[in-house]
């Protein structure tokens, strides 16, 4: 304690590097510039490049007659159409093939994943040998297996596998049975409309009166009722006028019916299976992030294992499922595009391979293919979380 | 007390035993035939099983054909074809990379195989210096024992603008380019005399930017010397290389490259940088919104037209790089949910101690961050494994191209060849991501041991 006043600090040689303002600004100016050059640098090779090979940059080609054939249409498709057309028809197919796939992988890996959770040993054990062998073996590989070896292995036509006379499967693919809708058909249609809404007209009035007088109303019994009632009255009041075309063995191959494309077959058991399994993970996880103390509230107070899983279990469930389960949807679109291994005439298949391959407009092409997949998904996940914001803990 | 009614006088009967609830009986009776509904289930399940296992068994090995070397030992069979898969093994291993060079990738397969026990074992000591061998020197290896090595290497910088190659007449040195080393030593030499002055200019310490400027630049030139020696390795093209090398070499680069690559994605959306942010977002965002197919074909046939005209990149290299981005971006968001769950006073006391940004994320956020996400990093690996089955569409042959292309022998055509091709790509597959999945419960279950009470 002898010299109190230390000697002035020696002035540290102040950097600019040192000064936080400026380094973040000399961060983020060397990033934008390194990237915008990355990006010049492939432009201008890119515009070389189109130019020496002498391909035309636009989308005119869109207005071209494609002169190509697809498998499968959902909308009126021949040789002479457009390749704008063809855009569509492969839009519409990889939308059909993920839309049922994604309704088929719920319901199997909701179904798989309360398995995994049964109290009996045996079924939970086959739940879990289900999940972890279709978990770690590829997609590619599945879509093959059922495509080369389970399909092409099946009969020919004229031994095909009946399923009650609905459905007949062969080598060539699956055959069902057509619904014919004719004269007044729409009245009937109508009818379930009206029932459906009077169903969800009557949920709502039937929960209000619970609210208020705490009476229960049978209300899925109503329901069932209403929504099969209305269209089965209908139906029987205009003279039964939808029936159906049975398919029917002429010679070699089927008549009548609707054909079902064995590669759209193929491609839907695998999507469909692959994604289950992963959803039955989801599940599990899902039911089992709801404590144990829930139930047995839920127990005390008296109800029913039916009313406990409904109103108590479920719904505080699906809050941890759905974000998962939002992610497999888009995985299961976004892995539609593998049916171009076996030839689905899906979106990627008929636009960024034959028309790519056509046309060589390889830029406008992998651009609207990229814009399509990353639409649907981003389409997917708003809906999604409007849902989940809908469904999530409201807390004060 | 003559007023009691009645007394008992003999002893009650006894109560018969309780249903067993130990043992075998006890077990099942409580896990198989608790009930109506339970029984059922246990009678569905042994129907379910009785149908699918003795078809499963009988194929793998009752009625398999295991000796043989033609497609005659197979014909009347109805199990497993496995002398196809002997007579295939070498195809479905290595491709068509040439017999006689096969012992290099089994080299690389074995090297990698110790290096990788040696950090997966938690026992195995110097963990710092393998994991150095394994993601800085055992790359270079297996590029140089699987490719040949022996790059031509032309220029660096300045022979861009001087032509030393003209100069020097292409004289090599143990097939060493001179003119390109000339190139390097002047360039490395005027770069770090560049970040002296640049450094020193700005204010910083311009020692340090020079030392920091030559030991990248003396680590670089002992990988390009590598690359460049002549090791008299006989060259092979990746254009031969298939099967499960390929599988291997697209699984591993993607697993290796995508890790890092993530981290600083994920660090990047959590930057307070906005354009850094923005960057990162855009980019994850993007390939993760597109399937990984798109972004193969992307990287065929597309990455050429944006590259300077007769500049061409190898197919793998290609396929390469698209698996890495896209395995990247997906990781980036793992790695982002465990940052995410990093409580901020953890930065702020690290702050608060006087780290830097770097050392913050180094020393205290990461360690715990990665803790958390073991399991998605895992996950993603078997995803961008299982992934690798896709190049076969953008015509490379791994394990299940080469697969598909073995069915259309016809000198091995036979009623079960396809299931039998199918059987073993599949047990394969199912080994590898069966027990990656199996090693990330057993980290968790080590990492986890500290928070578990």
């Amino acid at each position: 304690m002898t010299d109190i006043a230390s000697p002035a600090p020696k002035r540290e040689r102040s950097s600019l590097l040192t000064n936080p303002r400026t380094r973040s600004l000399l961060i983020q100016g060397v990033l934008f510039v390194a990237v915008a050059v990355a990006l010049w640098f492939f432009i201008s090779n890119g515009r070389a490049n189109l130019a020496a090979r002498n391909i035309a940059t636009g989308f005119g080609f869109l207005e071209q007659s494609s002169g190509f054939d697809i498998s499968q249409s959902l909308i009126r498709y021949d040789d002479t159409a457009t390749y704008g057309r063809v855009f569509f028809v492969g839009l519409l197919n990889t939308l059909l093939v993920s839309g049922i796939g994604i309704v088929f992988a719920t319901i199997i890996g909701f179904a798989v994943g309360i398995a995994r959770l049964s109290k009996n040993w045996l079924l939970s054990k086959l739940a879990e040998v289900y999940v972890e062998v279709i978990r770690n073996l590829p997609l590619l590989f599945q879509i093959l297996f059922w495509y080369l070896g389970v399909l092409a292995a099946m009969p020919a036509a004229r031994q095909s596998l009946s399923l009650f006379g609905l459905a007949y499967v062969n080598n060539r693919g699956v055959v069902l049975a057509r619904p014919i809708f004719g004269e007044g058909s729409d009245i009937v249609g109508l009818a379930l409309l009206a029932g459906i809404i009077l169903a969800a007209a009557m949920r709502w009035w039937a929960h209000r009166r619970q609210m208020q007088t705490g009476q229960p109303f049978p209300v899925i019994k109503t329901a069932l009722a209403l929504i099969f009632g209305l269209p089965l009255l209908a139906f029987a009041a205009t003279g039964a006028p939808i029936s159906i075309e049975w398919p029917e063995l002429r010679g070699f191959n089927f008549s009548g019916g609707i054909r079902v494309l064995p590669e759209f077959v193929a491609l839907l058991i695998a999507l469909s299976t692959y994604t289950a399994s992963f959803i039955a993970e989801i599940v599990r996880a899902g039911i089992m992030a709801v404590s144990r103390g829930q139930t047995e509230a839920a127990e005390s107070l008296g109800l029913r294992p039916g009313p406990i899983l409904r109103l108590v279990v479920v719904p505080q469930a699906l809050r941890v499922i759905i974000p998962p389960l939002t992610s497999q949807y888009l995985n299961l679109t976004k892995n539609s595009s593998l049916g171009v291994a076996i030839g689905y005439p899906d979106f990627f298949a008929v636009f960024a391979g034959t028309t790519l391959n056509q046309t060589g407009q390889a830029i406008e092409i992998i651009a609207m293919t990229m814009a399509v997949y990353l639409t649907i998904s981003l389409i997917t996940s708003a809906l999604m979380n409007i849902y989940n914001r809908r469904m999530a803990l409201v807390e004060r | 007390m003559s007023d009691i009614a009645f007394v008992r006088k003999e002893i009650a009967p006894m109560a018969p035993p309780p249903l067993a609830v130990g043992g075998i009986l006890g077990w099942m009776r409580k896990n198989l035939f608790s009930g109506w509904f339970n029984i059922a289930m246990t009678v569905m399940s042994l129907a379910l099983i009785a149908l699918i296992l003795p078809p499963l068994l009988r194929f793998f090995f009752f009625d398999a054909v295991w000796a043989g070397d033609s497609r005659e030992a197979c014909l009347g069979a109805s199990g497993a074809c496995w002398p196809f898969i002997k007579a295939k093994f070498g195809q479905l291993v290595y491709g068509f990379y040439p017999i006689a060079e096969r012992w290099r990738p089994d080299i690389v397969f074995a090297l990698g195989a110790i290096l990788l026990a040696g950090l997966l074992i938690p026992r195995v000591p110097f963990k710092r210096w393998n994991s150095i061998l394994f993601f800085g020197v055992f790359p270079i290896v297996a590029l140089i024992f699987l490719g040949g090595g022996n790059f031509s290497l032309n220029q660096f910088i300045i022979g861009r603008i001087i032509p030393l190659a003209a100069m020097l007449q292409g004289a090599e040195l143990f097939g060493l380019t001179l003119s390109f080393w000339l190139d390097f030593v002047v360039s490395s030499v005027l770069i770090t005399a560049v970040a002296y002055f640049v450094a020193n200019a700005l204010g910083a310490d311009g020692r340090f930017a020079a030392r920091a400027a030559a030991a990248l630049l003396i680590g670089l030139g002992a990988v390009l010397l590598t690359l460049d020696f002549d090791f008299g390795l006989v060259p092979v093209e990746t254009r031969q290389w298939g099967g499960l090398l390929v599988t291997l070499v697209v699984s591993v680069t993607g697993i290796v490259t995508s890790l890092p690559l993530g981290i600083l994605l994920a660090l990047g959306r959590r930057s307070h940088l906005p354009i850094v942010r923005v960057f990162s977002v855009c980019f994850i965002e993007f390939w993760r919104g597109v399937p990984l197919i798109t972004v193969l074909f992307f990287a065929t046939y597309m990455l050429p037209l944006f590259l300077p005209g007769g500049l061409t990149i190898d197919g793998l290299l290609r396929a390469l790089i698209g698996v890495a981005l896209f395995s990247a971006a997906y990781m980036a968001e793992v790695v982002r949910g465990g940052l995410q769950a990093i409580p901020k006073g953890q930065t702020e006391a690290a702050n608060a101690l006087g780290l830097g940004y770097w050392q913050t994320m180094n020393k205290v956020v990461m360690p715990q961050a990665l803790a958390l996400v073991i399991p998605g990093i895992v996950g993603n690996f078997i995803g961008l494994f299982k992934d690798t089955t896709l190049v076969l569409i953008v015509a490379l042959f791994d394990l299940l191209g080469q697969i598909r292309a073995a069915f259309s022998d016809p000198s091995w055509a036979t009623p079960t060849t396809l299931f039998t091709g199918f059987a073993f790509a599949g047990v394969v597959y199912f080994i590898f991501c069966f027990g990656m999945s199996r090693y990330s419960m057993f980290v968790e279950r080590r990492t986890s041991a500290g928070r578990r009470r």
